[in-house]
């Protein structure tokens, strides 16, 4: 084999003083950078192999590690940077496409970070959550422009029926993340932390294991290109079902599970042969059109007898808000939208890197549009793609989403270091891996509670956001714009968000 | 002056005052009251709504104008023309004084629409109204509608709520409902139409607060055809009594549960029927929800309403006495012209005080 011109990402440093030889590291290595020499009685590590997951950091009893980004520099240029020239040499060296795995990693703007909050002072008192109720609760689903309410011998009887609706404790929901691109025990945890928070986890396209169907009334099951493990009993158990037609993290192009990964349950629960590829097509080989995403919806609709909310949910593309619409006038009840930092377990770079726009763009112009249309009340909005803390979620509530779709920071809760390297099924976290080894390595249990804990930290500080802008109850804060102000944004980029800048008034 | 200027928010004294009855009261009553809460007003803003001041001309449209020149009261003029018969036209009558200067033209119209005009497309008349008021606050240059409904008016200005009430001549009027209003705007708008009583058609809103969700209420309404110029708490509020009363028909209870929705909380422990509907409220209304603090007055033709908001951020206070029903943010401006009533409490947090006319 030719010699890799690659140079290693990172540097492994062993403080060979404190370092005892005990080879946890050795062990914790799906990558094998850390090899134990006999003879010398010491571990040696191979800088090329090393992921920057730091799981060897992390569990080194004796602080011995430290992993670092690899120093050596190229000549300096500004326009070919050691990263272009690693990604032409890998290019060169294989003759494939380069994978990634998570969300885009490029500086574009996070529209959040130029968006600042609101807070009453005097005129309009700050409501204290510790002593005032601080209401989050949210609906998802299809609502009536009006309602129609008859007196009825004194009392009021409610004349209209409601389309089914999904009931969220808190306006966030774990994002589609499939068994097989994460591990049985990744799935349980999101499960179990739904279920205990009052929210939903979306099951991806991978079906859904019969183990997992107890917590089905806290599940979304997803209908994808490749229909894997969608059968009756999987519409049935679930709280709703969403169509996926684009993610994020990879707009217009299908999803690749290697048959490594399909082991005897993933290929009982996506219904496919052990061992072999699953693909997911780009399109939906039956939607060609809006018309054939109706009758996808339709059909669902149909054969859960319409006891369900209907999502679709597509990539943030630059006609997003146009497609939003088409999407609400085939019948979807809640539309998700995925922007340009979406994750993903496993995506082509290029695409990745370059496809797509900023959610917080996509969230504001698919609300104006639906209001500008009137139809605004007829689906709900989700939004996720990079939502890295409460206020990321604040904000988005307040360009006009209904909820945020959150899986980057529920994987981060869970272990997750951010490698990027899922495609690989090596993830030494026991998170993106189908190796029983490994996915032994995360505890349900303390995955579930960690979980938990961050959306309850979130929560709070919500909260304390909420409160503090005056406003006691999240509905008067979706699409109430006016509580954000921007800085450092471009005039057209405020028009497209509806921002006033800051220094100017309500 | 120019009709829209930044949001303005505000603090308040506001007074209703009806008889059930639709017996008539002279407007030194709610003067009066008002009189006794001038610490709540710091002269940048009052004004007044009489219901029943126009019995004679009880079935025409009462529009009252104002207009910073002779050009707009012509465009206007000829607008109405267009679409309505005229009945009458004249100047609004005033006592001039020193302590309010800059006074605009200003006229009232009494007027019916043209027969031609609601053939077809399934306008109603008030929607017609409404868009006629819409269509000259937005259009024309310099002129602002300050009421609308039949067999009633508006009357305000900037200044303090005796001086106003002097200039108007609000003593010359007799109604079966008054109310009025004082403002502590936190700054300064220098336009007449910018003080309150806000109306629409036979809707008047008077209100003390600042609402937090102004901005999505606000989006709201414009998702119906509302154009909102005034960027004022009070005119959403109108506007959402509107939409929810005049073109949802619901009724009046049901407004105001879906402005100040009870908590969740509170939802969850009532009986199946009414969970039901309180959810299917809150899902359906909550853009409609108003937030932060409030307490407003609501006239229209066939009685009132008081309501804070749902944690009460903003004094009211209610009481009846035989026919007469009162709100006010004070106490002492019910004592002032009522000092000894039946019955005089302080309303719940989002429980509205609602008054029918029986007659």
């Amino acid at each position: 084999m030719n010699l890799s011109l690659l140079p290693p990402e990172f540097l492994i440093e062993r403080d060979q003083s404190k370092c005892i030889a005990c080879q946890v590291c050795v062990r914790q290595c799906a990558n094998d950078a850390h090899v134990y020499d006999e003879e010398d009685d010491k571990v040696y590590s191979d800088n090329s192999k090393c992921c920057g997951c730091h799981r060897c950091v992390t569990l080194c009893p004796t602080d011995a590690l430290i992993v670092r980004r690899n120093p050596s520099e190229y000549k300096e240029n500004a326009n070919w940077t050691k990263n272009v020239i690693s990604n032409i040499f890998k290019q060169a060296e294989t003759g494939g496409v380069l994978l990634t795995g998570m969300g885009n990693d490029k500086p574009h703007p996070i529209y959040y970070d130029h968006l600042l909050l609101n807070a009453s002072q005097v005129t309009n008192p700050s409501i204290d959550p510790l002593r005032e109720p601080m209401e989050l609760i949210t609906y998802l689903g299809r609502k009536p422009d009006k309602l129609e309410v008859e007196i009825d011998g004194g009392e009021f009887r409610l004349e209209t029926k409601l389309a089914p609706q999904l009931e969220l404790k808190v306006p966030i929901l774990f994002s589609a993340m499939s068994y097989g691109s994460i591990s049985y025990n990744a799935c349980l945890a999101l499960a179990r932390s739904a279920e205990t928070l009052g929210i939903y986890y979306n099951t991806g396209e991978g079906g859904l294991h019969r183990s997992l169907y107890k917590y089905g009334k806290n599940t979304i099951v997803q209908v994808a290109s490749g229909r894997f493990g969608v059968h009756a009993d999987y519409l049935d158990v679930s709280a709703a079902i969403e169509i996926k037609i684009g993610q994020g993290a990879k707009p217009g192009i299908g999803g690749h599970l290697p048959g490594e990964k399909v082991s005897e349950w993933i290929s009982e629960t996506r219904m496919i042969p052990l061992g072999t590829d699953a693909l997911s097509p780009a399109p939906h080989h039956d939607i060609y059109s809006i018309e054939d995403l109706r009758q996808l919806i339709y059909a669902l609709k149909e054969a859960t007898d319409y006891t369900k909310p209907v999502a679709v949910k597509i990539a943030a593309v630059h006609n997003v808000a146009a497609i939003a619409s088409g999407i609400v006038r085939a019948g979807a009840d809640i539309v998700a939208i995925d922007g340009l930092r979406g994750g993903t377990g496993a995506a082509p770079t290029a695409i990745r890197d370059n496809v797509g726009i900023p959610i917080e763009l996509a969230t504001a112009a698919v609300d104006s549009r639906l209001r500008k249309e009137g139809i605004r009340n007829q689906a709900s909005l989700v939004v996720g793609g990079g939502h890295r803390s409460s206020s990321d979620i604040i904000k988005a509530i307040a360009l006009g989403a209904d909820a945020v779709y959150i899986a980057t920071a529920a994987l981060i809760a869970m272990g997750c270091h951010m490698c990027q390297k899922c495609y690989t099924g090596k993830c030494n976290w026991g998170i993106a891996t189908q190796d029983p080894y490994l996915v032994k390595r995360l505890n349900p249990d303390i995955a579930t509670r960690r979980l938990t804990n961050l959306i309850r930290g979130w929560t709070l500080e919500m909260k304390e956001m909420l409160g503090g802008m005056g406003i006691n109850s999240i509905e008067s804060l979706r699409g109430n714009r006016l509580h954000l102000r921007a800085v450092g944004l471009a005039k057209s980029d405020m028009k497209i968000l509806g921002v006033r800048p800051a220094g100017v008034g309500m | 002056m120019k009709k829209a200027y930044p949001r303005i928010v505000s603090g308040c004294g506001i007074v209703g005052i009806m008889n059930e009855k639709g017996n008539r009261m002279n407007g030194d009553l709610v003067i009066r009251a008002m009189r006794v809460m001038d610490e709540r007003s710091n002269g940048l803003g009052a004004g007044f709504a009489g219901y029943g001041i126009y019995p004679k001309y009880r079935d025409y449209y009462a529009f009252h104008l104002m207009f910073d020149d002779e050009k707009s009261e012509e465009q206007t003029t000829q607008h109405l023309d267009r679409n309505f018969y005229l009945q009458k036209d004249e100047a609004i009558p005033t006592k001039p004084s020193p302590q309010i200067g800059n006074a605009p033209i200003l006229r009232r119209y009494f007027v019916e629409i043209k027969s031609d005009m609601l053939s077809g497309d399934g306008t109603t008349a008030d929607d017609f109204v409404v868009r006629n008021v819409m269509e000259i606050n937005s259009k024309i240059k310099g002129a602002f509608v300050m009421s609308s409904g039949k067999n009633m008016g508006v009357f305000k200005s900037v200044g303090f709520p005796g001086d106003i009430a002097e200039f108007f001549r609000i003593r010359d009027y007799d109604a079966y409902t008054w109310i009025g209003h004082g403002r502590f705007p936190t700054n300064t708008p220098g336009w007449w139409g910018g003080a309150h009583p806000f109306t629409i058609l036979d809707y008047t809103v008077v209100h003390n607060g600042e609402i937090s969700s102004y901005g999505i209420n606000k989006r709201y309404l414009e998702g119906f055809g509302y154009k909102c110029t005034l960027m004022t708490d009070t005119e959403v509020m109108a506007y959402l009594f509107d939409l929810l009363l005049r073109k949802h028909n619901v009724p009046i209870e049901i407004a105001c549960l879906a402005l100040a929705a009870p908590f969740w909380s509170h939802i969850e422990r009532m009986p199946e029927k009414k969970r039901k509907l309180l959810k299917a409220i809150r899902m359906v209304y909550g853009s409609a929800l108003c937030n932060g603090p409030f307490a407003i007055i609501l006239g229209h033709k066939d009685g009132m309403i008081g309501l804070n908001d749902r944690i009460k951020l903003r004094p009211q206070i209610a009481a009846r006495d035989k026919d007469m029903v009162y709100l006010a943010s004070e106490e002492c401006a019910i004592r002032e012209i009522c000092p000894d009533p039946e019955r005089i409490w302080s309303p719940k947090a989002g429980c509205p005080v609602i008054a029918r006319l029986h007659f």
